[in-house]
């Protein structure tokens, strides 16, 4: 094999990393991708980015606590980063203050707090591992905790589809017909799983990347809910793949590589969705007639 | 309850502890087409979500006949709406069939035509695959009049439903309203536009925190009336602890 194949096939065929990377990170994109677009729709970025800091500090009394191991880091960090989205909810609610600032509040003190725990006992290599993640040397358990994360989340968003975009569009109408707060949680348990699992794959400064990216892409081609989400999910799938790719080839790391990718693919759809979208095929009727 | 569909005795509405609406007694019996008005802030749509169920009086009582609390619609004010969120119009106004379909139940061929004959009713005959966003605001409340309609509520409660629509679009609304009424359906709207509640209202409730009037538009809509709700909300300290009704 030669040219682009081989630049394209040959790192999965020969190295059982690059495999094992493309299949976590392929889990990832399938349930984070849409995950996201839910998240864009909410005007929920913001918590999405403050959560998956929060992931941090409770891997890190994980770490403390059991040592480097896949329960004790997730359980850890899946509990902090639910406290951490239902405490800045509270605070946005009862206090003055709007989301933003209780989450920015919230995710600088949890990133703070994760950072000088891991000093305590780990290494500058482990402080790394946790920030930007081990993509290249995922484990069986970390690729069953992804593979697991997004085989749920698909699920639950198939199944779960219609209230959960109802919460999206008016959550009144859903109150009135019982069970907002319900969803809602279900939501962010969800949530937090992603980036729980992402945090395994891209680390804590990296995971919300591969879910925020993608959808905030897809959401500039202006399509149904539905066909929004399979782009979100193909933008997240392509940037993974192709980060892998990249980073493989000019010996760059990994877990930036990707989210760069991703940022290539938000960046492309800002230019050419005006142009190709809907508005611009629009334009190019009203031209031509 | 005594004959009445809807009955609020010394009712107080609070969120957290500042109360919004303060003592109020009213009284409609089924059938009613009733607005109620007030200045802004006067505790109108905090009155509806308690209506609806979704805000629990303080003190008082709120009492709805059973088979109405069973059977409510709730128009929201657009702003209450993420109209960007790309769904189609016909996925809005297929939700009008929630009570029956549930959360995970699909819409059948039967509730599709029913929701087709819903926005023909309205005026959106074709516009079934639009986007929510590409519909103008008068189109957005057309949408959501069909999805109450497909909802076929005995009691409709509507936040400020001709907010920001043309002349034409509230003609058009009002008719469906009217049609609410005369199919024996309790029908309460929150609004601003007091000639068109003299025009087109049999009841009216004047709110300013607490009531100042209630009965025939012309009756209630009285200049003196009118001055005592904004003297009243304007006089009102948002700060000030709610307190029990004298003597109870």
């Amino acid at each position: 094999m030669t040219g682009l194949g081989a630049w394209l096939v040959e790192p999965f065929v020969e190295f059982a990393f690059m495999r094992r990377a493309l299949a976590a990170v392929a889990a990832l994109a399938l349930g984070a991708g849409p995950l996201g677009v839910f998240l864009v729709l909410r005007r929920m970025s913001l918590v999405g980015d403050a959560t998956a800091h929060a992931v941090l500090p409770g891997a890190a009394v994980g770490f403390l606590v059991a040592g480097p191991t896949l329960v004790a880091m997730g359980t850890g960090g899946f509990l902090a980063a639910l406290l951490v989205a239902l405490a800045a909810g509270v605070v946005a609610r009862r206090t003055v203050l709007r989301e933003d600032a209780s989450f920015a509040a919230f995710y600088l003190i949890a990133l703070a707090l994760g950072v000088l725990l891991v000093s305590l006992r780990g290494s500058q290599v482990d402080l790394m591992h946790l920030l930007f993640g081990t993509i290249l040397a995922v484990d069986d358990a970390g690729l069953l905790l992804v593979a697991t994360v997004a085989t749920l989340t698909v699920a639950v968003l198939a199944v779960c589809y219609r209230p959960l975009v109802v919460e999206t569009l008016d959550p009144g109408f859903l109150r009135l017909h019982g069970g907002g707060g319900g969803w809602h949680l279900l939501f962010v348990a969800l949530l937090v799983a992603n980036l729980v699992a992402a945090f395994q794959v891209l680390g804590t400064l990296m995971a919300v990347g591969l879910m925020m990216l993608p959808a905030a892409a897809a959401r500039l081609w202006r399509l149904g809910l539905g066909a929004t989400l399979a782009l979100a999910a193909g933008f997240a799938l392509a940037a993974g793949g192709a980060g892998l790719l990249i980073s493989f080839h000019r010996d760059l790391p990994s877990g930036p590589t990707i989210v760069l990718a991703a940022g290539f693919l938000y960046l492309a759809s800002l230019l050419a969705a005006p142009l190709l979208g809907p508005e611009g095929r629009l334009r190019l009727r009203h031209r031509e007639a | 309850m005594t004959g009445s569909a809807v009955r609020g005795v010394d009712l107080t509405l609070c969120y957290g502890e500042r109360a919004a609406v303060h003592h109020l007694d009213f009284e409609w019996p089924a059938g009613t087409l009733t607005a109620i008005v007030g200045p802004n802030g006067a505790g109108k749509s905090t009155l509806l979500n308690a209506l609806a169920g979704l805000l629990a009086p303080r003190t008082g009582r709120l009492e709805v006949d059973a088979e109405l609390a069973r059977s409510v619609a709730y128009l929201p004010q657009q702003s209450a709406l993420s109209a960007d969120v790309p769904v189609t119009v016909e996925d809005l106004v297929a939700l009008g069939a929630w009570s029956r379909t549930g959360p995970f139940g699909a819409v059948g061929t039967h509730e599709s035509a029913a929701v087709r004959e819903a926005l023909r009713r309205v005026g959106l005959h074709g516009f079934e695959r639009r986007l929510l966003a590409t519909l103008s605001a008068g189109q957005r409340q057309r949408a959501l009049f069909a999805r109450v309609l497909l909802e076929d509520a005995r009691l409709i409660l509507l936040d400020e439903p001709f907010n920001a629509v043309d002349a034409r679009t509230t003609a058009d609304l009002l008719q469906v309203l009217k049609d609410w009424h005369a199919e024996r359906r309790t029908v309460v709207a929150v609004l601003h536009d007091l000639e068109l509640v003299r025009e087109s209202f049999p009841d009216a409730l004047l709110l300013a925190r607490g009531g100042v009037a209630a009965g025939p538009p012309a009756e209630v809509l009285t200049a003196g009336n009118l001055r005592r709700a904004r003297a009243l909300a304007e006089a009102w300290v948002d700060d000030a602890a709610w307190c029990l009704r004298e003597g109870r």
